[in-house]
Formats: C-alpha cells, structure tokens, sequence
C-alpha cells in the first residue's frame, strides 16, 4: 500500500485548501493537497463577482470600513453567525486582498474621474477621486451599504484561484489531482489522515499526516437543481460525518440564488443585477420593486429567491417545458459594459441558451446554490470532535455566514479564512509531535477495501447507484427547497429513510476498475443520504424562519426560542441524526435586530440573555442608525 | 428535434487486463438544447455505467471536458447536439497520457509546466501587511487578465503540429502563461530570463505558425498575437546575446 506523508494533509485544492497549504509551508511546513480535478478546476473558479473587503477605495465605497463589513456581514446572516468568527473576518479582509495583489491577482483598479452606474434600472453618475488612482476598486454586490466587492472583470474566482495555485508551485507544494479521500483513519481521539483512492487506477493509497484540513467546498449536487459543479457532491463533509464524533453545523442552512439559467441551472452572477440589470415576469415588467421597496433587486439572495418563487406562484411566471421561470434583463446595460464587464454572461447566454443579452432576455430561475451548513469548527477552524482536524471555506461551518450568505462574502472567505486558519492550524504543528497506530490504518484500508469489493460483486443487493442517487435528490427539491412546511419536511425525512435503505443495497452493474465513475458515486452515496437526511430533519424540527431557512408554518424568527445553531451527528449504527443546539455566538457586537430587507416579524430574544453577551463596540451605534 | 443521434467513443481501460482499443456505438435520442454533457451523461447512466469521461463545472470555465469532436478539439459541455450531425465520433485528446476513454491527465502536465515556465510573480518585495497595495493601471490589470483566461484545457496542445511531433514543446498554453508574466509589472524577471526558460525549439522557436491553437481556444484567447509578440521579443533578446558576446 502507497503511504504518502506530510505535516499537513489537505483534502481539496481550492481557494481555501491551497490557502492554508500555503500558509503551513510558508512557515516551513510540508503540505500537500489532494483533489478530485486538477487545482485550477476547482469550483472556486466559477464564482464571477468578487470578494468583499472594506478598502473604501472606489467613490461609491467611501466610508467604508471593517465595522461596517461586520454589521453587514452579521445582518446578513440573520443573526445567526459566530460574531467573534465575522469580526475576525471582516479586519482580516483587506490585508488579505493587498496580499492577494502582492502575490499576482489582477484586480480591477480606480479609474480616475466621471463614470455612469445603472441601479433598479435608472442611469447615475459617480467621480472617482485623482488620488485613488491605481487602487483596488470595488463594485456593488446585493446587501451591502458600501460598495465594496474587489474584481477582476467577471472571472474573480477563476482570476484568484491562478495566483493561488501558482503560489502553490512557487512554495513546493505537492498538489495532486484525481485523488479521492474516502475516509479518515482516527482513533475516536485524533485525526490520523485519510483512505484515498486514485482516480486514474482506482488503488487505494494511505495518506498520513499531523494535522488534516478539509475544504473540499458545498454539497449542492445532492439536489436536483443546482449551480454547483459536478464534483460538489459532500466527499469531505461524509468521511467527517461518518466518524460519528464530528458533527455537521446547521444543515438546513441552504442558500438558493435567484439566478441559476434554464435548465442547466448555471449560475448568472449577482453581479448582473449589481451592476443595474432587473428580473421581470411573464409581462416583461418588472416586480422586485412592489416586495422591496428599499432594495429591490439587490436585497440578499434569500429574500430575492424568495420572491421569485412568491411572484411565480402568484401565476406570474413564464411556462416553459422545463418548468416555471422569469427573466433577468441586462439589455439596458449596452454593448460596452456586457463586452467587458460581464463577459463571462454573455459567452454562457451564448453557449448554453443561445441568447444575446443585448436584444434578449435570460430565463432564470432560483437554484440551490450555496452550503451555509458545514462541518462545524471553533473560531481557529479546528472541528469539533477529533484532534488533529481542521476545516476551511464553504465545507465549514466556522460560522461566519449563519442563515445567509452575502455576495462576495463566501469568495472572500476562502482566502481569508484559509489564511487565519492556516495560522492555526501553523501553531497546532510548531512543536507538535505525534504517533499513527498502524492498527488503526490497516483496520480502516481493510474496511475500505471490503466495501468495494462488496459494491462491485452487488454483495449487498444490485440496486442501481444513478436511480437512488436520483431518488435522494428529487426528495430535496420536492420536500425541502425555498420554502418549507411541516407536511413537506415530514414527507421528504420519510422518502429519505427508504432512500437510506436503499442506498445500503446498491451494486454495480459495471465491473468498477480503474477510473469508475459509478464506483466512486455508490461509495458516497450512504453519506450523502444522510446528509440529505440531516438537512430536512434539523428544517423541520426549526420551528422559525431565519435567512434562507423559510417556513411556511412558521413565518415569524423567532429569536426567545431558535437563536441557536444546529449540531447533527450522525452516531455509529444510528438510523436518524441526533441534534444539538448550541447558542449561536458568544458575544454580541452587535445584538439581535432587523436585517431590514426581507419582511416578517420578529420574536425578540430574553432581554437578559442579549445584555449579558453584548460587549462594548462602536458598532452598536452604527447599526442602530441603519 | 426528433433525430436519433449514433455516438462512436472511443473505448480503453489501461487498468483492466485484456483490454483493446476500439469503437463503440451507442444511439440516443436528441432532445432540446442538448449538449454533451447532458448526452455523455444519459450515456453512463442509463446504457454503459463503464463509461469514463470528465465533466465537473460542466459551465465552460474549467476545462475539464475537453475532447476530440468529430476530428475538432473543443469542450464537450458547450457543444450542442445540433450544431453536429447526427453522427458523433468522440476520441480523447492526443498528446496527453490515457486515463481511460475519454478522460487524460492534464493534471499532471500541467503541474509540469508551472515548473518549468516558473508560472508565478517573481519579485524581492516582502508583502508588508501594513502598507497601501501597490498602484497599477487598470488598463494593466486587464491586459493580464486576458491572457490569465486561459482555463488549462489542453485543446491547444491537442490541435497543435509542433506537439503532436514532439513530446518535449512547451505549446501555446505555456507560452501565453510566459506572456501573461511579461505583460505583469510586478514580475521581476528580464528578458534575459524569459529567453532561457522559452528562447529555444522547445519554447517559442519550436512554433511552427500553423496556428490551430488560435483556431480551437475556447476561450478565444489572444494566442497568434502572443505567439508573435514572444518570439519577436526572443528574437531581439537573441539578437542582444550576440552582439553582447561579440
């Protein structure tokens, strides 16, 4: 058996995976980096828009600061974030894109003097200052005060990801593509490394190592409809969860976009509607406007989400033979600016739709899109439950996004959390000595082995893996989407259960050597049922709404009874989650109050429980005058 | 719609003994706005599980479904269905090694040419955490992120003459990412050093002007205006060399 070692084992090679490789071997710590694809195809490329640091650079941004990106940050979230997690973040954000610089990124800059802007689909004028010149610039992204996203034209993701990864090769980091961890080898105490196996020859190998990280991204693939990648499917999140000490961090938390295009469901930045584009229903006219006056179309995904999916049910939108959906319409925005700032909407309106934004308008419609939930980790990113184990980016729940995600926040994330973690998870190594049981590793490759074995001889049963796999995600779509209900929930954890049984019975029907796709999917598919199976329970026992978590039944947030956050583990041999609840952050900056966008009422929290958490800051004041 | 469409994909498993190159036929029926991601896809799940190709952002961004259509490298996930006949032949693309059917390692190549090209900013600055980022042109910014576009799909190399003959050319993708440096002021390097990593036939003299690099890019990145641009600035770097030597 191959036995690779190193400091620091990285299970993903995204933003936030390479970012805390690099931090561990800039500190003169070997790391390496394991991915399904190679690096640089990692879903962090596809993100369009931006990351948002308080630069206060670019005119519209003026004012700006990090207690603002805090307060907006926190509102966002509805609440439901780690305050200590978001402050961390949003100081930290800044230095980051000046080092980001530093090391290549091509950040769009200020352009000194007069330029137009389009919002709500009216033309304004902006002047940016002469002494500002050659700065990071920023543009608008839906939720903010201040316009505060930094950019590379519409390609921020893809943009990053190169200098990342070319940091990668400048620092000797050994990043390896089509390697597939299948499970971590621990001892119920410490993380010891992970099972892989190689995606070329379908041989497992052992990769042991001091400290673990998992950034392996979201788990939208366990849905029907979603924009996320292929390979986005919960690999990292189902051999954590499956250690039964490590629990996933509110799994209901599910982020839908407003604008994912029909019917592949590939995402159309926030970036459309951020600089001017508007979403109009069957009659071409407009709507956002009617449910948020204030906002419009740039409220936060969750509330625009929401009401595209209020407005088609209210028989408002367009019938198509892959269902119901609206439209986004940019012609107004010119030639110019979809030529260069929005190019990467054009070239998908071209390739997949067939559809010049110019003169036509673009069929959308919400999407799952991104994993508030994760595995859950302190403050320095290290998980709940097994020493040694770290988690970074979208796979984890640090938890800076709560209930909802902002634009340009979880892109930032990456990088900014890779870096504060990656400083953790440094002080964890310096000094740090270990032993690996080689009991423990070869008990786990065996168990590895036999389930293959089993999968591919049908030992436990020939049901097929793409019909389950199927079963398990229409259930989502049906029983636990935008909106939820107690019927829906009880409905989807119901079919899930079966699901569940079948899934445990599931054989190949090709012979599974080498590169096999359907051996790699039937060896997940038991964890992702169970993530699936967490999310709808931990929703259904969520008797309130928060964020993107929306309960028909249970309209009002209700912060006396759910201002907490959902731990779910899943114990060795159990059939059903056990759920936790821990208070969702131990201090207040800024204490509960109204996002501002999004309606509903408010249960108001224990007033002694808010004043005993509330610590001094000048954000206080601020987001009282909001 | 309505046409039934015949798929030949090309078939080998290096892993599984007794294995033998060849076609195979499969038949789908077309439906609107089909592309071969969804088609590939239908194809493994519900006709041949054995079936190994790779999609991932399946959005045209990431590269990894490049093939051979129809004797044209090209990203299986933009292709539609209806801009081809009825007959589709799929193969991998040459140059790169076999995984198996139509999945190859540009992992593995590409790494390689982070390595020789040296494909990150060299500078002796120390990022100093206290300090205003460095000013720079936006007109700079974006000339080097037109050619940072480039998603690492490897048509490029597939489609190129000078490739196909040798394993050791550096190709189009290399040397757009030695482009992308010069045009970078933070990069350090001088011409000099640019002419020792590329000033050779396995770099920018080894391009034989058939240009079918620029002709497949999916992303439709600047590659003849590059290619030219390299090698007149290597030409007057040689040039230099020799007189300085003189």
């Amino acid at each position: 058996m191959q036995t690779y070692y190193s400091d620091l084992l990285v299970i993903g090679a995204g933003l936030s995976g390479e970012r805390v490789a690099c931090e561990a071997a800039q500190n003169g710590f070997k790391a390496t980096c394991l991915s399904i694809v190679p690096a640089r195809r990692s879903h962090s490329s596809a993100a369009q828009g931006g990351m948002q640091a308080a630069l206060g650079n670019c005119a519209k941004g003026e004012g700006d600061n990090t207690d603002v990106h805090f307060i907006d940050t926190v509102k966002g979230s509805d609440w439901g974030c780690d305050q200590e997690v978001a402050r961390l973040f949003a100081d930290a954000a800044p230095i980051e894109m000046r080092r980001l610089a530093h090391w290549g990124v091509p950040w769009n800059r200020v352009v000194p003097g007069q330029s137009f802007y389009f919002k709500g689909g009216e033309k304004f004028e902006k002047y940016e200052k002469e002494e500002n010149e050659g700065l990071i610039t920023a543009r608008s992204f839906g939720g903010t005060a201040k316009w505060r996203t930094c950019y590379t034209s519409d390609g921020t993701g893809h943009a990053v990801m190169c200098t990342m990864d070319n940091r990668c090769a400048e620092l000797g980091i050994d990043v390896f593509d089509k390697k597939e961890a299948i499970s971590l080898i621990h001892d119920g105490d410490k993380c010891m490394g992970a099972v892989v196996r190689c995606l070329r020859t379908g041989q497992l190998e052992v990769f042991l190592a001091k400290a673990t990280a998992i950034c392996t991204g979201g788990f939208g693939r366990i849905y029907k409809a979603t924009t996320n990648a292929v390979i986005c499917d919960g690999g990292g999140h189902i051999i954590a969860h499956e250690t039964g000490v490590v629990p996933i961090g509110n799994p209901e938390s599910i982020q839908f976009h407003p604008t994912g295009i029909v019917p592949t469901d590939i995402l159309v930045t926030e970036g459309c509607r951020g600089d001017g584009g508007t979403l109009l229903d069957v009659n071409e006219e407009r709507f956002m406007h009617i449910y948020e006056p204030e906002k419009a179309e740039l409220a936060s995904r969750d509330v625009v989400s929401r009401r595209m999916t209020e407005h088609m049910r209210a028989g408002k939108g367009v019938k198509s033979p892959y269902g119901e959906h609206l439209w986004l319409d940019i012609r107004h925005l010119g030639d110019k600016h979809i030529s260069t700032k929005l190019r990467e909407v054009d070239e998908i309106c071209h390739h997949f739709l067939g559809v010049d934004p110019r003169v036509e308008l673009i069929p959308v419609r919400p999407t799952q899109h991104y994993t508030m939930a994760g595995i859950r980790t302190n403050k320095d990113g290290a998980v709940y439950g097994l020493k040694g184990l770290y988690s970074a980016g979208e796979a984890a729940c640090w938890d800076m996004h709560g209930f909802n995600r902002l634009g340009g926040n979880s892109l930032a994330e990456t990088v900014v959390a890779g870096g504060i973690i990656g400083a953790k998870v440094v002080e964890f190594l310096k000094g740090y000595e270990t032993t690996f049981d080689t009991k423990a590793i070869n008990a786990e490759v065996k168990r590895q082995e036999e389930r293959i074995h089993d999968v591919i001889h049908g030992r436990n049963g020939k049901l097929n893996v793409y019909q389950v796999r199927n079963e398990m995600q229409e259930a989502l779509m049906k029983g636990c989407f935008v909106f939820r209900n107690k019927e829906g929930l009880e409905e989807c954890v119901s079919t899930l259960q079966g699901t569940m049984e079948k899934a445990r019975k599931v054989g190949l029907v090709s012979d599974g050597v080498g590169a096999n796709h359907e051996l790699a999917a039937a060896l997940k598919l038991e964890g992702q049922v169970r993530l699936a199976m967490c999310i709808a329970h931990a929703a259904l026992m969520r008797t309130e709404s928060r964020g993107s978590h929306n309960r028909e039944d249970f309209p009002e947030r209700n912060d006396a009874e759910w201002l907490n956050r959902t731990l779910a583990y899943w114990p060795e041999g159990a059939d059903m989650p056990e759920l936790k609840y821990e208070d969702t952050t131990p201090l207040f900056e800024l204490p509960p109050g109204d996002r501002g966008y999004g309606g509903g009422k408010i249960i108001p929290a224990d007033e002694k429980y808010v004043k005993e958490r509330t610590v001094k800051s000048p954000v206080t004041e601020i987001g009282k005058k909001k | 719609m309505g046409r039934q469409l015949k798929f030949e994909i090309f078939r080998y498993n290096p892993e599984k003994k007794g294995d033998v190159p060849h076609m195979q036929e499969y038949i789908l029926d077309e439906t609107p706005n089909m592309t071969l991601f969804i088609a590939l896809n239908r194809l493994r799940e519900e006709q041949d599980p054995s079936l190994i190709f790779d999609f991932c952002c399946r959005a045209g961004i990431c590269g990894a479904c490049a093939m051979v259509i129809n004797g044209r490298p090209g990203l299986a996930c933009q292709t539609k269905t209806k801009d081809q006949p009825g007959h589709i032949i799929l193969h991998p693309l040459p140059v790169f090694k076999l995984v198996g059917d139509l999945s190859v390692d540009t992992g593995v190549w590409f790494r390689d040419m982070y390595a020789k090209t040296e494909s990150w900013v060299h500078t002796k600055k120390v990022f100093d955490p206290a300090k205003e980022e460095e000013r720079m042109d936006n007109s700079v910014a974006e000339q080097i992120y037109e050619l940072e576009r480039c998603i690492e799909c490897g048509c490029c190399i597939a489609a190129c003459g000078t490739a196909r003959l040798r394993d050791d050319f550096m190709g189009a993708a290399a040397l757009n990412r030695i482009a992308r440096f010069v045009v970078d002021p933070r990069d350090e390097r001088t011409d000099e050093q640019y002419f020792e990593v590329i000033g050779n036939d396995n770099g920018i003299f080894g391009c034989m002007g058939l240009l079918a690099c620029e002709d497949v890019c999916p992303k439709g990145l600047p590659l003849q205006n590059q290619l030219g641009f390299l090698r007149r600035k290597m030409g007057i770097t040689a040039m230099k060399q020799i007189f300085r030597k003189k």
